[in-house]
């Protein structure tokens, strides 16, 4: 078996990928990287994980380019100018996405489109109608931007930012994207009661029945978080992951709390004191290793990557250094807290019940993030050093492992239930953490529904609410998107462009995606 | 307002949650009683009261209801309950020993933990204009808590005659189960009359959130069913969708207009045979016609 020859010949991959595939046999030919043995014997359980994100690293793995600032001020590197007007701006964007680095070769966040395109149009009479929305011209070119944006980057990482305000740029992207079945990008509503209106979040709500996005972000209490730490503005990248525009995370290492259940001790005098010795035993030694793997992948990027020292994205302003912080997921907390607390399938106790496994949950999650808060890892600037929690949606070869803090699917509880239940465990994951609801196609007659589901567990502290009518085609997997017509084609052994799909097609095997509560 | 006691209401169960009871999210609570006997009710246990009778106390598998003695209705364990409706079925009246007597304020408290979610209530039934004086005290309360109500009403009681219900409360869903007297009779077993005027009052005032009509055709008892045309004694759908469409059409209504196709879950057996389910095409013709004729919003549901 020759790994090289079997991706030149794989028939369901496309060119693109495959060069990507064959980059990566590349840098597996080296190996930089300082691993502790104990750090090799629990990756190799499973329960640390990089995510694929490769031996050798050189580059972050999220790049949040000040888009705003580009525009501003253009590129000596690419030889753009400042834009002028909307069609300069437009492709001025286009220009640069390629140039922005990740794990899959696209980019992760492509802007707060909105935010980025709307001076533009105020500046033009010419852009805006009678009517306060585009004008015929501008509306064809922003149409045509999101066609772009989605045949240039085939990946559902590539993640797009709208609101908190709405704007005739904002409303028009909702249009087209309504009509266009379309799964790139990925799309946030930025959203804050206070400010964003209610025509405006329920037109979001009716485009994210329809197409699967966009997704609703916590803007007050996102915003207020990345303020508090120095690192103001955030946006909404790749899957739901909060991060500071002009930076970005280096990393990003999980810790599988369901592969790690198997080391609880057996709980014959009751699940309360083990969970003690556990904490400070398995769970504490299993951070730790994570950390170290964090400090390990920090120290190999920022010291001998020469990522910073080359990419014309550093030294001309548009990430810096001290903006890009860590992040430490975790996946399975459901499962782990089951084993703790000797739930069986179908009892009170299981997690997302409201009963003894919640309690655990909450108590392990505590336990994690004070062990996260109280390491620095070294070099980092941002935040202090400080890695930053997410609640990791998981990859396509888990199985039995739910997503960061969520309840398994087939055993959701009543919608209003599982929100209120939910809410408070999103509260630590300062870089994202959400969940998804399927709704009956019913949902799309009265979009207020949802728009009201938002408030209220916004209200209640959640961070991120994503949501899809049980028969669209596109379908949120579990921080990305992929169109069920595309898993179908490489099941028949088609190629498709989208390489999130391979993801997509392993998570409706092995995650149970569609099996997810259809919300009346 | 007199030092009364608080009204009780007697109520056949709450549900936190609802996206198909008017805009937004709300809370919708469900009245005990009500005056038709529709053939096509799908929750028919909420129709009668409660006898005391006993009859159920053996019928329920999981221990949830107790024998209170001297003809009062079981006591009911909600947390027992598995929701498995043995108790209605057992019933000789068809109803329900899970309706409970609550307080305005019992019942708004049974919410509260929702509030944040919900844009208001809606007060539903079996039919809540048949507890009056509850129904306004409860749209009051819970207006003055910021969740207006809507009241979802079958249109049997005129509401002309109820100023104070008409103030408390947000908005109207009225059932228009059919144009025809004769009809409605064989529908519901009850004058249609005072709904056309509910209809016409409530319209003209602006006081309509969304009407209903059930599309059902007749069915051909077991195994048979039409599908739908102008055969002998089938039910004038076009008639009353035209008709009702005018009404909210000529008193410039905003209302919406939902035609839902009748569907036989929940309903009981012997009055499901009596009924067929339209085909999707009849109900999107019928939803034009509707569209033609004025209404303002029309949906199939």
């Amino acid at each position: 078996m020759d790994p090289v020859l079997d991706t030149i010949r794989d028939t369901t991959l496309t060119y693109r990928q495959k060069v990507s595939a064959l980059a990566r046999l590349g840098e597996e030919r080296s190996a930089p990287l300082r691993i502790s043995p104990a750090l090799q014997a629990l990756r190799d359980a499973g329960i640390v994980c990089d995510l694929n994100e490769g031996p050798a690293p050189y580059r972050p793995r999220y790049i949040l380019p000040d888009y705003a600032a580009y525009l501003r001020r253009g590129s000596a590197f690419l030889r753009v100018e400042p834009p002028k007007d909307l069609l300069e701006a437009i492709f001025a964007l286009l220009g640069i996405y390629r140039h922005v680095p990740s794990i899959t070769g696209y980019p992760v966040w492509i802007g707060d489109l909105d935010a980025l395109l709307e001076p533009f149009v105020e500046a033009d009479p010419a852009a805006l109608g009678p009517d306060g929305e585009l004008s015929p011209s501008a509306d064809k070119a922003v149409r045509l931007f999101m066609e772009q944006i989605d045949r240039d980057n085939p990946d559902s990482f590539c993640h797009a930012d709208l609101g908190p305000r709405s704007t005739a740029v904002g409303r028009a992207i909702l249009r087209h994207q309504r009509g266009a079945g379309r799964a790139v990008p990925n799309l946030s509503l930025r959203y804050d009661p206070a400010v964003t209106p209610d025509a405006f979040a329920e037109a979001a709500a009716a485009c994210a029945l329809e197409t699967a996005k966009p997704s609703f972000a916590n803007h007050p209490r996102f915003e207020a978080e990345f303020a508090a730490l120095g690192l103001a503005p955030y946006a909404i990248a790749s899957c739901y992951n909060g991060l500071p525009i002009g930076g970005g995370s280096l990393t990003l290492v999980r810790l599988n709390l369901a592969r790690l259940a198997g080391r609880a001790l057996p709980a014959p005098t009751g699940a309360a004191a083990d969970l003690g010795a556990f904490l400070a035993g398995p769970l504490a030694e299993a951070v730790a290793a994570t950390l170290a793997y964090i400090d390990e992948r920090c120290r190999f990027l920022l010291g001998e990557s020469g990522f910073f020292a080359s990419s014309f994205l550093a030294s001309e302003g548009l990430v810096s250094r001290s903006r890009f912080t860590a992040m430490f997921g975790l996946v399975g907390l459901a499962e782990l807290a089951n084993a703790l607390a000797g739930a069986a399938p179908g009892s009170a106790d299981r997690f997302g019940r409201g009963g003894a496994a919640d309690e655990i949950g909450q108590r392990v999650l505590a336990g994690i993030d004070r062990l996260v808060a109280a390491h620095r890892v070294p070099g980092l600037e941002a935040a202090g050093g400080r890695a930053l929690l997410h609640a990791q949606v998981g990859i396509d070869s888990d199985s039995g492992v739910s997503p960061g803090c969520r309840v398994p699917i087939g055993e959701e509880p009543p919608l209003h239930e599982q929100l209120l239940r939910s809410a408070p465990l999103h509260a630590p994951f300062v870089a994202g953490a959400g969940d998804v609801f399927a709704f009956e196609p019913t949902a799309k007659s009265n979009p207020g529904q949802i728009v009201d589901a938002v408030k209220g567990f916004f209200a209640s502290g959640g961070r991120y609410f994503s949501c899809y009518a049980a028969d669209s085609d596109v379908v949120r997997v579990t921080g990305y998107l992929v169109k069920r017509s595309e898993v179908e084609k490489l099941r028949r052994g088609e190629a498709v462009a989208n390489g999130a799909t391979v993801l997509g097609k392993g998570a409706f095997d092995n995650l149970r995606v569609l099996d997810r509560a259809v919300r009346k | 307002m007199s030092a009364a006691a608080e009204p009780v209401g007697l109520v056949a169960r709450i549900l936190p949650f609802s996206a198909v009871d008017g805009p937004g999210n709300r809370a919708v609570v469900f009245l005990q009683g009500c005056d038709f006997d529709c053939s096509y009710c799908h929750n028919p246990e909420t129709r009668a009261a409660c006898s005391g009778c006993g009859a159920c106390l053996a019928a329920c598998p999981a221990g949830a209801l107790a024998d209170s003695g001297a003809g009062l209705p079981p006591r009911w364990d909600q947390a027992r309950c598995r929701d498995c409706g043995a108790c209605a079925a057992a019933c000789a009246l068809g109803s329900s020993p899970r309706a409970r007597r609550l307080s305005v304020g019992e019942l708004l408290g049974e919410i509260e933990r929702y509030r944040p979610f919900l844009r208001g209530i809606t007060v539903s039934g079996g039919e809540c204009t048949l507890q009056p004086d509850f129904l306004a005290a409860l749209l009051e309360a819970s207006r003055a808590r910021g969740l207006p109500g809507l009241v979802d009403t079958n249109g049997g009681s005129p509401l002309a005659a109820r100023p104070r219900i008409l103030a408390a409360a947000e908005g109207f869903m009225l059932d228009v189960k059919a144009w025809d007297p004769a009809e409605h009779r064989a529908l519901t077993g009850a004058d249609n009359a005072p709904v056309l005027e509910n209809l016409r009052f409530l319209a003209g005032r602006g006081a309509l959130f969304e009407v209903r009509t059930v599309l059902a055709l007749r069915g051909g008892g077991p195994g048979g069913g039409e599908t739908g045309g102008a055969q002998e004694g089938a039910f004038d759908l076009e008639g009353t969708v035209r008709e009702t469409a005018r009404v909210l059409a000529r008193a410039g209504s905003r209302a919406r207009y939902r035609l839902i196709r009748y569907r036989p879950y929940g309903v009981r057996a012997a009055r499901a045979a009596t009924l067929a389910e339209p085909d999707p095409a009849l109900a999107e013709r019928l939803a034009e016609l509707a569209r033609r004729e004025g209404a303002a919003e029309v949906f199939v549901s």
